[in-house]
């Protein structure tokens, strides 16, 4: 009898793009419904926005470039893309941001480098960051947490610039708890001075330590799934609680805590969602420990001495420049090899 | 080298402290198929097929032609060299072809085969026997005995049991015997302990005996109670003290020798070295249970247990297989292949090969034949890009850098794949199985060795071709030079001659003086006409006249 041959392993593959990238999805569940909770519908418009750019972003692409369109589309890389940029963008920003993120984030940094595999930088920072540089006032439309609007409302201010009469911008906005000690400080307030206006939660930024909270939530449960490794995100968390503890110590009356650090903006979706796009990360275990260091490191640097108030799209599209360099040195000892 | 201290203290009762690999694999086992199914003679087919090289190193040289009769135990074929293993008729009958057949091989290449006819009555060759006592013969007859018996690994690498019973420069500490099976679906190890447990252990004595480690163990996998419980027993029966019995986690590879020394001693086998560099032996159970059989039955290797199974078999078992019986003999006899069968494999799911025909023969390392459905095993998904997720690092037991590796062998770039130790891939394909772009990254190692060993290839011979040229080149200069020499050597004598008359006359007037020495030396006058018979004269006369009379008439018939 006759029959057809194949290489080995035989045995069917355990795991899938699709499934990781499913994963991760999930795991932002509890992170963005606390950010809807949190700043109101905007969240879910700009999710539904960018992650629809970004589909329909990466199905043209893949057509342009004669790629088969449907199963690139279906390892879910360009909605999760879509997805982490939402959430990294302010709630009440005009429609055209999200889209516009998407579209670079997709076309520029994913596409024309060749594809889900062959980035350099992280997509969603990309598209992140030349908003944040071409549109930095539309960045800044942080709703207040106190005064959130409904959908209708939402709505209208994001598809035409335009408010109730009853509303102004400045009324539902507010800068963000980074941004807020970050100009204080520079006014020469000390932090206890800050502490005492409301701005400060029980241990972090108001609002956003319970976002932060809900993040490393899902990012615990991503570990214990195997969908990521340990080192990225505790490489990064104890690069930014370590800078910060060293000033921290030095002077507590200038510098933020720790504890602050790492529960205030972009750190924990940054720690366990961002900077964990294997695709623009080093590759090598240790070679990740010192990835994930290095972001915590200049996030807590940009955000300290920088012009902006966060640090961590910055500090990832660093990184990502150091990867190849980080795969190339730190690399394990092979099997029945002397130490080197 | 602090392991290897470790494993100095060691007691004869140890291996009660574990060690672990990096990575590898919990794989569901799919045993329960056949490891319930008692060893079953398989029979004689009515043609044997076997190949002349069943293991690692030169074939076998034939010593017997079409034609000629044989018996069960004949030698066939004799090694050649250290590094071989002879072959032996498996049964009686009649040889009728020694040519090349398919053989089970991943390449699918015929290879040069003996051929026969059995005749159904098994008669033996009346051999010496068995050693009533191999405790008071030499350890060097009874590795010839091993040797002459044709035994090599059959753990499924088929090196050569004796080679590498002699392998180490220094004295071998610990004699590990191999039953940890490791790959899903094989239990013909476990069936062997458990059915034949004393043959085993008879066999691990005389291997004792020869290479006098200062412990021994043989190692099963936690997953295997019943052969564990039967190993026991039979020691306890036998009163045997110096051999332990150690349960080892069933995590894919630990039935890999590297792997399983590790787990058992913590120590590493250097990446190019044998493991009798660091004073360790590891041999199969099925090895020392050939050894055993060779040694006190006389016995050569002529069959070896194969589990035949799968979801496309009918009825999956384990089967005392004579070497050289076609794979579509086995499979009729454990009721043929179900409507569905798809896949062929000699081997584990993990690390066994396909092939095209159930018509290629088992041999000496062929431990297990798996008909799968393509339920079982879909056929592979289309490949997508590498994702750097680095799950195959984390799997990977020989600590590589599989994601890089792929990345500089995909890309031709061997160099860099080398410096990643690519020779140190096992081809274990834990990668390949974890892998959520599914990349066949184990087919692309293997294709990146096999260039590099072209390329050596091809580097030799343009080293070889180069060496050629510069030698000629070399001659050539060496030559051109020495004319240039000779010139100048003839322009200085004439420019000195130039003080004379004339420097044309002058050479002309040497080399008259040249040419009239040489002649006073040699004796010759010229022409030899001047004191010639009468007779001869007239000889010469009549040669003359004649030379005119032809040229004359050559004119005329012009």
């Amino acid at each position: 009898m006759e029959f057809t041959t194949y290489s080995s392993p035989h045995l069917p593959p355990g795991g899938s793009v699709s499934r990781m990238m499913g994963f991760v999805l999930l795991a932002l569940l509890p992170g963005s419904l606390c950010a809807t909770w949190l700043f109101g519908w905007g969240v879910l418009v700009n999710i539904l926005l960018a992650g629809l750019a970004a589909i329909a972003a990466e199905a043209a692409m893949l057509a342009a470039r004669r790629r088969p369109v449907l199963p690139a589309l279906q390892d879910g890389s360009a909605l999760l893309t879509g997805v982490l940029l939402a959430l990294a963008l302010p709630p009440l920003a005009p429609w055209w941001i999200p889209v516009i993120g998407s579209l670079f984030a997709i076309v520029i940094a994913k596409q024309l480098y060749g594809g889900l595999g062959y980035n350099p930088f992280n997509p969603a920072m990309a598209g992140y960051v030349v908003l944040l540089i071409s549109f930095p006032l539309e960045l800044s439309l942080w709703p207040a947490t106190d005064r959130v609007l409904d959908l209708q409302d939402t709505l209208l201010l994001v598809f035409s610039g335009n408010l109730p009469d009853t509303l102004t911008l400045d009324a539902i906005t507010m800068a963000t708890p980074l941004d807020i000690v970050k100009t204080r400080l520079g006014l020469s307030e000390t932090l206890t001075e800050i502490q005492g206006s409301g701005v400060l939660g029980s241990f972090a930024g108001a609002g956003w330590e319970w976002l932060n909270l809900w993040y490393l939530l899902g990012g615990l449960w991503l570990l214990q799934q195997k969908i990521i490794k340990w080192q990225i995100p505790a490489g990064m968390l104890a690069g930014l609680f370590l800078t910060a503890l060293l000033f921290f110590a030095w002077n507590p009356d200038t510098y933020a805590s720790p504890l602050f650090h790492i529960f205030s903006g972009a750190a924990m979706l940054g720690a366990f969602f961002i900077a964990t796009d294997p695709v623009s990360a080093s590759t090598t275990p240790l070679g990740r420990l010192y990835y994930g260091l290095g972001i915590g490191v200049l996030t807590y640097v940009i955000r300290t001495w920088g012009g902006y108030p966060d640090g961590v799209a910055f500090a990832v599209l660093l990184m990502n420049m150091a990867a190849p360099t980080l795969d190339h040195y730190p690399r394990p000892r092979v099997f029945g090899h002397d130490e080197s | 080298m602090a392991e290897r201290a470790n494993m100095q203290g060691r007691s004869q009762q140890a291996f009660d402290r574990l060690y672990r690999f990096h990575g590898g694999l919990v794989l569901a086992g799919h045993r329960e198929l056949t490891v319930t199914a008692p060893i079953a003679p398989a029979g004689i087919p009515p043609l044997l097929v076997l190949p002349l090289l069943q293991h690692i190193g030169e074939p076998a040289k034939v010593l017997v032609k079409p034609g000629d009769t044989v018996l069960a135990g004949e030698l066939l074929a004799r090694q050649v060299g250290t590094v071989s293993a002879a072959v032996h008729a498996s049964t009686s009958g009649t040889v009728v072809a020694v040519e090349p057949r398919p053989v089970p091989h991943p390449s699918g290449l015929p290879a040069e085969c003996i051929v026969i006819e059995t005749d159904g009555r098994d008669r033996w060759l009346e051999t010496a026997g068995g050693l009533a006592d191999y405790r008071a013969t030499e350890p060097q007859l009874l590795l010839e005995r091993i040797r002459d018996a044709g035994i090599v690994g059959l753990g499924g690498a088929g090196f050569p049991t004796r080679v590498k019973l002699t392998s180490g420069k220094q004295a071998i500490d610990t004699l590990i015997i191999n039953g940890a099976e490791c790959e899903p679906y094989i239990t013909c190890d476990q069936r062997l302990m458990l059915e034949r447990a004393a043959e085993v252990i008879e066999g691990v004595r005389i291997l004792q005996h020869i290479v006098q480690p200062r412990v021994c163990t043989i190692a099963v996998e936690d997953s295997m109670p019943a052969a564990e419980t039967a190993l026991r027993d039979a020691l306890e029966a036998l009163q045997e003290t110096g051999i332990s019995v150690t349960r080892v986690p069933t995590i894919y590879p630990t039935g890999g020798e590297r792997q399983l020394i590790k787990v058992l001693t913590g120590c590493e086998v250097p990446s190019q070295g044998l493991p009798a560099d660091i004073g360790i032996i590891c041999q199969n159970v099925g090895t020392a249970a050939a050894v055993y059989r060779a040694v006190c039955q006389g016995k050569p290797l002529v069959s070896r247990i194969v589990t035949v199974t799968g979801a496309g078999i009918l009825t999956p078992r384990n089967l005392e297989v004579r070497i050289g019986t076609p794979l579509s003999h086995l499979v009729s006899t454990c009721g043929g292949y179900t409507q569905d069968v798809e896949r062929l494999l000699i081997g584990g799911p993990m690390m066994g090969y396909t092939v095209n025909s159930d018509a290629v023969p088992v041999i000496k390392t062929t431990n297990c034949i798996l008909a799968v459905t393509r339920e079982e095993m879909p056929a592979p998904p289309p490949a997508m890009a590498c994702i750097r997720c680095g799950k195959c690092t984390e799997v990977c037991p020989a600590d590589l850098l599989p994601q890089q590796l792929y990345w500089y062998a995909q890309s031709g770039n061997y160099d860099a794949a080398q410096d990643y130790d690519l020779f140190d891939c096992i081809e274990c394909g834990c990668c390949a199985h974890v892998c959520p772009s599914h990349i066949p990254l184990v087919q692309h190692y293997r294709h990146a060795k096999t260039e590099i060993w072209a390329q050596e290839k091809q580097r030799k011979k343009s080293d070889l071709a180069r060496q050629r040229h510069e030698a000629r080149l070399a001659r050539l200069e060496r030559i051109k030079q020495e004319r240039t020499e000779k010139m100048a050597r003839k322009k200085q004598v004439l420019t000195q001659g130039a003080g004379g008359p004339d420097p044309k006359q002058a050479a002309i007037q040497a080399a008259l003086e040249r040419v009239k020495r040489k002649k006073e030396v040699a004796g010759i006058s010229p022409g030899n006409t001047d004191n010639l018979t009468p007779e001869q004269r007239q000889q010469i006369a009549a040669a003359d006249q004649r030379r005119v009379a032809q040229k004359n008439g050559d004119r005329q018939a012009d």
